[in-house]
């Protein structure tokens, strides 16, 4: 019985490769357009990890300062702190002392000796201490600032710069929605037409075979028999593909990483393809198997029913 | 034994191709089914390995009924049946060599049973340096060949041969009669479709005359008179 299974397997593999390399031509058809769509979505899939990158990016660029008065102790500071950190929506406060602002103003007026002079003159620190706040999510700072603006800090907040950034952070928050959740239909949407061109040409060549799989069947073999050779072209198919388009697709990157990496500071896709290569290529080989092999059995099943 | 039991087939929507036709071939029988065209010799033949279902009635090979058999088990009936296609059904994308050798690769056979027996197969059509052609670079007689070929490598019980002549010569012709008679000695039952009433006057075996669809003779020792 074992052995039996071991010559099917073999049978079916040769009559798969055997057919894989006669039909060149359908091959060759069946090959461009995985790639293509295997292309496009290893594209989709970069874009959105550039266009997240952008978007965690400027979303860490938010924050908000909380301004004490000069006559509050860093014992209370420490405390507000410790509460603020108590709040889920709270990611991390930073505290920047009174001695640290200073600090901070000398060294970036350091080349503007006016300033650094009537500092001098002023004699005493006139720079207030702060603690910086950053959210979990950018629609949470509405909150915190509330709850900073409340009466029961009002004896030594001096300001929360939120009411001035508001607009712009309101604003903000909307674009990255509406970009995520954009993006995330134009992904799906593109994915989803590629995906059933490659479908329907692989229903086209199997609708150009059906009397022979009709014949197949009459001569006496079993379903699984005649799907098998089926099975090992679609793994060929999206193999093969996977390496095209990863031969068309590396030289590409590699060309327009710099030009998108002089744009967006920061970002290399090149780099990031270099150092994920194998999940991607794993994910992008077992899109195209899958495609070749689920597309071919589906198409198949109503001239399997003779 | 092959019973076919008040058979009726009307193709969709209201072609009767066949009428209550009852018929029992022996075991390792020899049959001519013999009728002009558009009798239903063919569609009688296509019920008998499943490839039409009867619109009324039943056959039965052996001891099973083939309509009542599911997709696993219908290649395991066909297996036993070889069938010479009136339109031959050779797979395009094989060679002969391969044509041959899938009807025993379906049926589990060794590679070396496969090796030492598609060989002998082509050489008795006459195709032995045919082998590496595909059906697209054969002639229509020889096609028909490896068709024949085909349905007798794996030494089935039953042997359907739906007009195995048509594109052959006289000489070819007899050469594929007897090959069938060969057969039938060795113990398989053999159904022969044709229009050819010398082949049928000259074997003296029974014959069968089918028109429109019903069967209307049947004589042990029949001629085919036109
Ligand atoms: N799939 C089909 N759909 C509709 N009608 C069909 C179909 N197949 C056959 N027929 C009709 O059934 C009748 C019998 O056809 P069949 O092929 O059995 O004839 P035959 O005796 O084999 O003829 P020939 O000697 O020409 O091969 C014919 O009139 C044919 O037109
Ligand atoms: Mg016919």
């Amino acid at each position: 019985m074992k052995e039996k299974i071991i010559t099917a397997l073999n049978r079916v593999t040769k009559s798969g490769l055997n057919s894989f390399w006669r039909n060149k031509w359908v091959s060759t058809a069946t090959i461009s357009v995985m790639v293509i769509t295997l292309g496009l979505i290893t594209s989709l899939f970069l874009l959105s990890v550039v266009a997240g990158s952008i978007l965690t990016d400027l979303e860490q660029k938010v924050d908000i300062s909380v301004y004490f008065k000069l006559s509050t102790t860093e014992s209370e500071i420490i405390k507000v702190k410790s509460e603020l950190e108590k709040i889920s929506d709270v990611k991390s406060v930073e505290y920047v002392s009174r001695a640290e602002a200073l600090a901070k103003f000398e060294t970036e007026h350091e080349n503007n000796p006016l300033i650094i002079k009537s500092l001098e003159e002023l004699g005493e620190n006139p720079l207030e201490a702060s603690l910086n706040i950053k959210a979990k999510l950018i629609d949470n700072y509405e909150s915190i600032a509330s709850f900073l603006e409340s009466t029961r800090f009002s004896g030594m907040v001096d300001t929360v710069n939120y009411r001035q950034n508001q607009k712009v952070i309101e604003k903000l928050s909307s674009i990255l929605g509406t970009v995520r959740n954009s993006g995330l239909i134009a992904i799906l949407a593109l994915g989803f037409v590629a995906v059933l061109v490659t479908f329907n040409t692989i229903r086209l060549k199997i609708y150009s075979m059906r009397e022979e799989i009709g014949v197949m069947r009459l001569v006496g073999a079993s379903n699984w028999y005649i799907r098998g050779p089926f099975i090992i072209e679609g793994v060929l198919h999206g193999l093969v593909a996977s390496l095209v388009t990863t031969i068309i697709f590396y030289p590409i990157l590699v060309l327009i990483s710099p030009k998108i990496a002089a744009f967006l500071s920061g970002i290399d896709i090149a780099a990031y393809f270099r150092n994920n290569f194998f999940q991607i290529f794993f994910l992008q080989t077992l899109v195209g198997v899958f495609l070749g092999v689920i597309s071919s059995l589906i198409a198949m099943r109503r001239y399997l029913k003779i | 034994m092959i019973h076919f039991k008040n058979v009726s087939k009307i193709y969709p929507p209201h072609m009767v191709a066949l009428e209550n036709v009852n018929l029992i071939i022996k075991s390792k029988e020899f049959v001519s089914l013999v009728g002009s065209s558009g009798a239903g010799k063919s569609t009688l033949l296509r019920m008998l390995i499943g490839e039409e279902a009867p619109s009324m009635g039943e056959i039965i090979v052996g001891d099973v009924s083939i309509n009542s058999l599911n997709h696993k088990e219908m290649p395991y009936m066909r297996r036993k049946i070889g069938t010479v296609f009136q339109d031959y059904k050779l797979l395009p994308t094989k060679t002969a060599y391969e044509n041959i050798a899938f009807a025993m690769e379906v049926a589990g056979k060794d590679d070396s049973e496969i090796k030492e027996d598609v060989p002998q197969v082509l050489s008795l059509v006459g195709l032995e340096d045919k082998a590496n052609q595909f059906p697209y670079q054969l002639s229509g007689g020889e096609r028909q060949r490896v068709a024949i070929g085909r349905a007798l490598v794996h030494r089935p019980d039953i042997l359907v041969a739906d007009e195995p002549t048509g594109n052959l010569d006289p000489v070819n012709t007899w050469e594929v009669v007897n090959l069938l008679l060969k057969l039938n000695e060795l113990g398989a039952t053999v159904i022969l479709a044709t229009h050819d009433n010398s082949i049928v006057n000259n074997l003296e075996r029974r014959v069968v005359l089918m028109e429109k669809g019903k069967v209307v003779k049947d004589d042990a020792k029949g001629k085919y008179l036109i």
